[in-house]
């Protein structure tokens, strides 16, 4: 059966998730086509860039399920204070209308790969010549005791945006004065290495205004973290006596929640909490799983092409990746994205390709006009992407680097948002 | 006495410091020579005992300062405090290369000055300017960096023709932070540039003579036809 085309172009293409039987949407016009699973960071940027720089030569469709994107960058942010939630969602109006991107509401539950299909929960099988996979993360199950994804509303993760970070800040407003919150870190790999030590400082500079004799306790597996010497001046200065982390060597590793009472294990001691934001160990987004193209928790790739290791017809971006040293971030994601998307077409369409390039910075709030930052670049190896020069603030900087410092980070979410959805 | 600035090479080899001689703190150039020098100076700057602010601050107590923190002067541009928040320190080499070409290290500065072409005319308006500094001691001694940079870039460069396709991809590292649409939301706007103006900005993070350290890492691996390509790029946005 054929399909006007005309009627998935547009984010109204959710219809397609209402039609009844399940249907292999037929080539109409003989293009390539790309399906994109998942609309983040790696997808969206995937999918823009495919669209734009094929100039209409490839078919590409994103199946992404929210019609909302919440960044999970600046969502820390928005715990502290300095920004709204409507300012970190995003749309995929333009991606439709000016790139003209397929954009399917929906998830995506299966593939074939011997087929070149997917399927979505509603039903529809979308054949690809290539497959981009960027589904982000899923939290290992049992990796914190006492806690699952059932129990997320007692105590939330927030480790993707939205409704949980909605959740979690609301939580930290009606904490009792002088009352608790608790973090149980995740160990390595995780998305965002210095994401749990930002929203510490950010709930640290909320608590401080709202509720300023209440303490923090972090329960880390992790010996170190990232910018470590930063984050501890910071919380010296900004809210000396607030924060106490609880490493390897005194238990940090031997943790159990009970979201029913409300309270942590450490070692063996229990402590009543008021808030406990659980960030569990992580894994690539579970389609990956089902595609089989993991080994392990991640999927393995070729950082030239960000191809995997295991599908010469699937490339995968962003968190769900093993590629080597970059970290998981919305930067690194975007990145990778762009890489992808010039191997893509030039397998498809026969452009040109060049050598791949990669970087990130990750920067970070301590507190009002108090950012620091940390990046790197990267190249391609044979075996893996590695690093090839760095940088990090230093401790000790003056506040006017500080602030300047905040206000590019500023300057980078308008940009890499524009860059995601155009 | 003259230091014997070395002959003009073409500049970038220069900047590799491969000069040898090592010229006593005192002897960076002709002061006396620097004061009839400075005279070019004077429409905008006061230096000395009792100098104030004229359309450019005061010099005095200008080597080892940070850029932009002069007290009581606030009229600095945007991009001279950048560079000061940045961390640029007035240092014999970087008053050099301010010299001789004000928009290599602040775009957009509002020192409206051609510059100094000749060298030797830096170092000795800058050997005049040094003696009031409060420390004169502490002044950059033999190091290479001490030496003067030619921070023109060499014709051949600047006549490079990048390849638009590829400009196109090298860009799309950059629009993470830069918009394409030009706005500046806290990231400097580099669209629609005078093509010579981006490429020399983008050498002098390359050269590490502008201090940003993640344009430093950026432009540390493009190669010159990469600048000149996406300077050609953006140049079109
Ligand atoms: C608190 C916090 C702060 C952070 N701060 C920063 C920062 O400052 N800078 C930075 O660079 N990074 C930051 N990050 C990390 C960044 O958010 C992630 O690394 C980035 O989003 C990864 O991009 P991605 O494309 O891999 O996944 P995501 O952006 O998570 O996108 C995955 C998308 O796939 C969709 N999806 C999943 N499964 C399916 C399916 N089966 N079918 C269809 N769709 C599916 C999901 O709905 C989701 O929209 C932060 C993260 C957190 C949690
Ligand atoms: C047309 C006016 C003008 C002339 C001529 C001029 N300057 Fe400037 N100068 C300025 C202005 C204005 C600034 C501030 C620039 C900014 O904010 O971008 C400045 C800034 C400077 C600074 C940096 C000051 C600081 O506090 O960071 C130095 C050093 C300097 N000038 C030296 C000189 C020297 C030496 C000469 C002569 C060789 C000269 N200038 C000629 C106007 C001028
Ligand atoms: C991680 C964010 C980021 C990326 C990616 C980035 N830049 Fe920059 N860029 C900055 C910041 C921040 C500044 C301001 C630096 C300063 O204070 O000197 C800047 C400054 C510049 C300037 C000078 C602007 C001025 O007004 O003086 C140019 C030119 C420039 N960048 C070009 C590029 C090019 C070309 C690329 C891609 C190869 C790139 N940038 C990638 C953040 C970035």
């Amino acid at each position: 059966m054929k399909l006007n085309r005309r009627a998935f172009i547009g984010t109204g293409a959710a219809a397609a998730a209402a039609l009844q039987a399940p249907m292999v949407w037929g080539a109409t016009d003989g293009r390539p086509k790309v399906v994109v699973i998942g609309g983040g960071a790696g997808g969206a940027t995937v999918a823009r860039y495919l669209a734009k720089d094929s100039k209409g030569e490839i078919d590409v469709t994103l199946v992404e399920p929210s019609r909302q994107y919440y960044t999970c960058f600046f969502s820390n942010l928005y715990i502290g204070g300095f920004r709204d939630l409507s300012s970190i969602a995003h749309s995929y109006g333009t991606l439709a209308a000016e790139y003209g991107v397929n954009v399917v509401h929906d998830w995506a539950t299966g593939v074939d790969r011997d087929a070149k299909t997917v399927t979505l929960a509603g039903g529809a099988v979308l054949p690809y010549d290539k497959l981009v996979l960027s589904p982000g993360i899923d939290f290992v199950d049992g990796a914190v005791p006492g806690w699952d994804v059932s129990a997320q509303n007692r105590m939330p993760h927030a480790y993707k945006a939205g409704s949980q970070t909605e959740l979690l800040k609301a939580q930290i407003e009606s904490m009792p004065e002088g009352g608790r919150f608790a973090m149980v870190a995740p160990p390595n790999p995780y998305r965002c290495p210095p994401g749990p030590y930002e929203r510490v400082s950010m709930v640290a500079h909320l608590l401080s205004q709202i509720n300023p004799t209440a303490k923090i306790l972090i329960v880390d597996p992790k010996e170190k973290f990232s910018k470590q010497a930063l984050f501890e001046e910071g919380w010296n200065s900004h809210y000396a006596g607030m924060i106490e982390r609880i490493g390897p060597d005194f238990g940090g590793d031997k943790v159990e929640v009970d979201p029913g009472e409300m309270t942590v294990t450490i070692d063996g001691v229990v402590e009543k909490v008021d808030v406990c934001n659980v960030i569990p160990a992580q894994k690539a987004g579970r389609i990956c799983e089902i595609a089989g193209v993991n080994d392990g928790n991640w999927a393995p790739v070729n950082g030239h092409t960000m191809v995997s290791r295991i599908d010469g017809n699937i490339h995968v971006l962003g968190d769900a990746t093993n590629q080597g040293d970059m970290p998981k971030s919305g930067f690194s994601a975007n990145s990778q994205a762009k890489v992808a998307a010039m191997a893509i077409r030039g397998e498809l369409t026969g452009s040109k390709v060049f050598p791949a390039k990669f970087s990130n910075t990750c920067w970070s709030l301590i507190d009002a006009d108090d950012g620091v930052k940390v990046g790197a670049s990267y190249e391609a190896t044979d075996e893996k992407i590695s690093s090839v020069a760095s940088f990090i603030s230093q401790t000790g900087e003056d506040a006017s680097l500080r602030k300047q410092t905040y206000e590019e980070s500023l300057g980078w979410y308008a940009g890499i948002t524009a860059d995601m959805f155009g | 006495m003259k230091t014997g600035v070395p002959s003009v090479l073409a500049g970038l080899c220069l900047a590799i410091g491969a000069w040898v001689g090592a010229a006593a703190a005192d002897e960076i150039g002709d002061a006396e020579n620097g004061e009839r020098i400075f005279r070019k100076c004077a429409s905008c700057h006061q230096v000395g005992q009792g100098a104030t602010h004229r359309v450019g601050p005061h010099l005095n107590g200008i080597f080892g300062r940070r850029a932009g923190t002069v007290d009581g002067y606030g009229k600095y541009s945007d991009g001279l405090l950048r560079a000061g928040n940045d961390g640029l320190i007035w240092s014999l080499e970087k008053l050099h290369a301010y010299l001789e070409n004000p928009k290599y290290l602040v775009t957009g500065t509002r020192m409206n000055f051609a510059g100094l072409s000749d060298a030797q005319d830096r170092a000795d308006v800058l050997a005049y300017l040094r003696q009031f500094s409060d420390n004169p001691a502490n002044i950059p001694e033999a190091q290479p960096t001490a030496i003067a940079p030619e921070v023109e870039l060499p014709p051949g460069i600047l006549a490079l023709v990048g390849d638009p396709e590829y400009g196109e991809y090298l860009a799309s590292e950059c629009t993470t932070c830069h918009q394409r649409d030009g706005s500046d939301q806290g990231i400097p706007s580099i669209t629609g540039w005078p093509q010579e103006d981006f490429v020399i900005a983008l050498h002098a993070y390359k050269r590490k003579i502008r201090p940003h350290p993640v344009m430093q890492a950026y432009a540390g691996r493009l190669t010159d036809d990469e600048i000149a390509a996406l300077a050609a790029y953006f140049a079109g946005l």
